[in-house]
């Protein structure tokens, strides 16, 4: 459809929704009006009209929505799984829910029970729920354009199968989620085959695995979205031409646990994320052409691992600061580049006064080299022994990787 | 027994080598907080002087010390004392006053920068050390009767304290790095006060590092309560045990 025919059919839809919206009914849902449930009172609408529900405690059994109308709940009226069925089912396009406490919901792995779950929806709207002890929270199953927006969604379970995900999208593009609250889930944010969405300003934490987790999702775009304490921190795997713009990665604790685990992704772009308190910030396996700028490393264990298998990975202008190790490798083939970060362990001198360090400086000590190895060999960290390798390896290098420097370190932070 | 540690800690006190060991100290801790960017930066420049400097000035002043007064100890021996009570108040007067030392030197400027956690435990293994090694001295001072050989023999033990063991350590790691070895290298590093003391802090200052599978199982036993109390125990084993040996052993020593 060419600009002209795309006018022409606008032209043509608008007098029709004009129309439409001219005869949108509003229908009344609650103990003191003519329909009493929920189900009652969708049956009883038609496209196009809004549902307002009274505040209240309704079991529904499975709501199903299949006509595209706008379901808002006046202070946040409960709609209760009773721990044995789907809450609110969407089949339809358009289709908003608004403002509900959506409780208890069955749980099951065969048909993955949702607090919301979209079926091939189109423009439908989520927001300002509450969603609290569901199996899965909102389950997008095919979706294109929609938004999940201001909702709550918190989960109580401990074990991994016990528990489903918080948003879980499975195919859809287009999809805008935004200022979310996710805890106690498997995983917070779910994605697999999502792309050209938006997700921002949602906060991920005390998830039991990953906080945001996505596989095969391409051209997406995070903003200021906050992770923190989650049982494994945050994974992304397979996707291509990813933006992480302004996240903060916080207090990912344990051995499998990364700020960012980034595998098999190309082309992705990083700008000013912050890394505080993880075990790992960074874990990089068959990345490509990653562009890390002005992001800040604090008080990690290893501010970056990443391994032989990258390249192509450009870190600039990135403040390393108060990280036991500020990075660790596998092998010695190195084939990314590191310019112009800021190392305070770096302890060069700057004679030109251009603020850029004279001599390179090296991320990888020895000792994190060992450590890599002989995991144990931690306990002796910090001691007068394991200083002196460090030393010796600075001044004659041999177990570390030769070409893994900084040749243009900064003398002060970055910003 | 008071009367003699108070003369012990008064005469080391006046010390010369002891006020330049106090100044040395106050002067490299408000050097390390002012020049480093950070305070935790500092604290980790100072964790290196605890750990190296303060064994090494204890168990040498402290062997040195009762070489030097061998005759003020027989003096006192020939007075209607007992032995036991004349060597436990050499050591506590030298314990009590290269504490003082340690305290006005690094602990003061810690709890002015970094009054916290770390700030204190490091101020709790400084004192520490210091105590283990003056009992160190001092077995080794009985133990051997010609000066010479004593200050020989304690250096040899400072190194081995501070390097050969963790050399030993690492050579062992790496001969078992096979093995499922976390947990005997907790038994091991009790066998060294030194390396409890940097695992004591290390727990607190890498605390994320840490949190890694074998930092786990480190965390997961000296983090608890059960592992401090291990920790602090086994360090007062460190001085109880070579003070009651040495003790023994002055006792039946022929003068």
């Amino acid at each position: 459809m060419g600009g002209y025919a795309k006018v022409k059919f606008l032209l043509f839809v608008i007098p029709f929704l004009i129309y439409y919206s001219a005869q949108a009914k509003t229908i009344h849902v609650g103990a003191k009006w003519e329909y009493k449930s929920v189900t009652a009172g969708i049956q009883a609408a038609k496209s196009g009209d809004t549902v307002l529900v009274d505040a209240g405690h309704y079991k529904e059994k499975n709501l199903i929505i299949r006509k595209s109308i706008v379901l808002k709940g006046l202070n946040y009226p409960v709609l209760d799984g009773e721990k044995r069925y789907q809450i609110v089912s969407v089949m339809a396009k358009g289709v908003v829910v608004d403002g509900f406490k959506i409780t208890h919901s069955g749980i099951s792995s065969l048909e993955d029970l949702s607090g919301i779950k979209i079926y091939d929806g189109h423009n439908v709207v989520i927001k300002n729920n509450i969603l609290e002890d569901t199996f899965f929270g909102i389950f997008i199953e095919k979706g294109d354009n929609c938004t999940i927006e201001n909702n709550r969604i918190t989960a109580f379970n401990k074990a991994e199968q016990q528990s489903g995900n918080g948003i879980h999208c499975w195919q859809a593009k287009g999809m805008r989620i935004m200022g979310n609250t996710i805890t106690g889930h498997r995983d917070g944010i779910y994605f697999e085959f999502v792309n050209k969405s938006f997700i921002k300003g949602n906060t991920s934490t005390n998830n039991i695995r990953y906080g945001l987790h996505f596989m095969f999702s391409n051209d997406d775009t995070y903003l200021s979205n906050v992770f923190s304490n989650n049982g494994s921190g945050v994974s992304v795997m397979f996707s291509n031409r990813i933006r992480m713009l302004y996240n903060s990665f916080l207090e990912n604790w344990g051995d499998a646990a990364y700020g960012i685990l980034l595998k098999e992704i190309s082309d992705g772009y990083m700008e000013g994320n912050r890394f505080t308190k993880n075990t790992s910030a960074i874990y990089m396996e068959g990345a490509n052409r990653i562009h890390m700028k002005k992001n800040t490393f604090q008080n990690n264990g290893w501010a970056l691992k990443i391994q032989a298998s990258c390249m192509g990975v450009v870190l600039e202008r990135n403040n390393f600061i108060g990280n036991t190790f500020d990075v660790g490798t596998n092998g010695s083939l190195v084939l990314n580049t590191f310019k112009n970060n800021y190392w305070d362990k770096y302890e060069g001198y700057d004679l030109n006064k251009d603020r850029i360090g004279d001599i390179p400086y090296r991320p990888v000590s020895m000792f994190s080299m060992i450590v890599e190895k002989y995991p144990t060999a931690m306990i002796l960290f910090r001691s007068f022994i394991t200083t002196l390798l460090d030393k010796t390896e600075k001044i004659l290098p041999s177990l570390t990787p030769e070409n893994l420097k900084d040749n243009a370190p900064l003398m002060k932070k970055a910003f | 027994m008071k009367k003699i540690i108070k003369f012990v800690i008064t005469d080391i006190l006046r010390n010369r080598t002891m006020m330049v060991y106090t100044l040395f100290l106050l002067a490299s801790s408000f050097s390390v907080f002012s020049l480093e960017d950070s305070n935790s930066k500092g604290l980790l420049s100072l964790l290196n002087i605890i750990l190296i400097v303060v064994p090494l000035v204890s168990i040498v002043f402290s062997s040195i010390y009762v070489y030097n007064s061998a005759e003020f100890i027989e003096l006192l021996v020939s007075q209607p004392l007992k032995r036991k009570s004349i060597w436990l108040s050499i050591f506590g007067g030298l314990a009590a006053s290269l504490s003082i030392a340690f305290f006005i030197g690094a602990g003061i400027p810690v709890l002015i920068y970094q009054a916290n956690m770390i700030g204190l435990t490091m101020i709790l293994v400084g004192i520490m050390l210091s105590i283990i090694f003056v009992a160190i001295a001092m077995l080794a001072a009985v133990k051997t009767s010609d000066k010479a050989k004593g200050i020989g023999a304690v250096i040899m033990l400072w190194l081995y304290f501070s390097l050969l063991f963790d050399g030993l350590v690492l050579f062992l790691l790496f001969q078992f790095a096979d093995y499922p070895i976390e947990k005997p290298m907790i038994g091991i590093s009790a066998l060294n006060p030194i390396d409890l003391s940097r695992i004591m802090i290390l727990l607190q200052l890498d605390i994320s590092a840490m949190m890694g599978y074998t930092g786990a199982i480190f965390k997961d036993f000296f983090g608890t309560y059960t592992g401090i109390s291990f920790s602090i125990i086994v360090l007062l084993l460190w001085i109880v045990l070579p003070v009651w040996y040495s003790t023994h052993k002055f006792n039946t020593k022929d003068l």
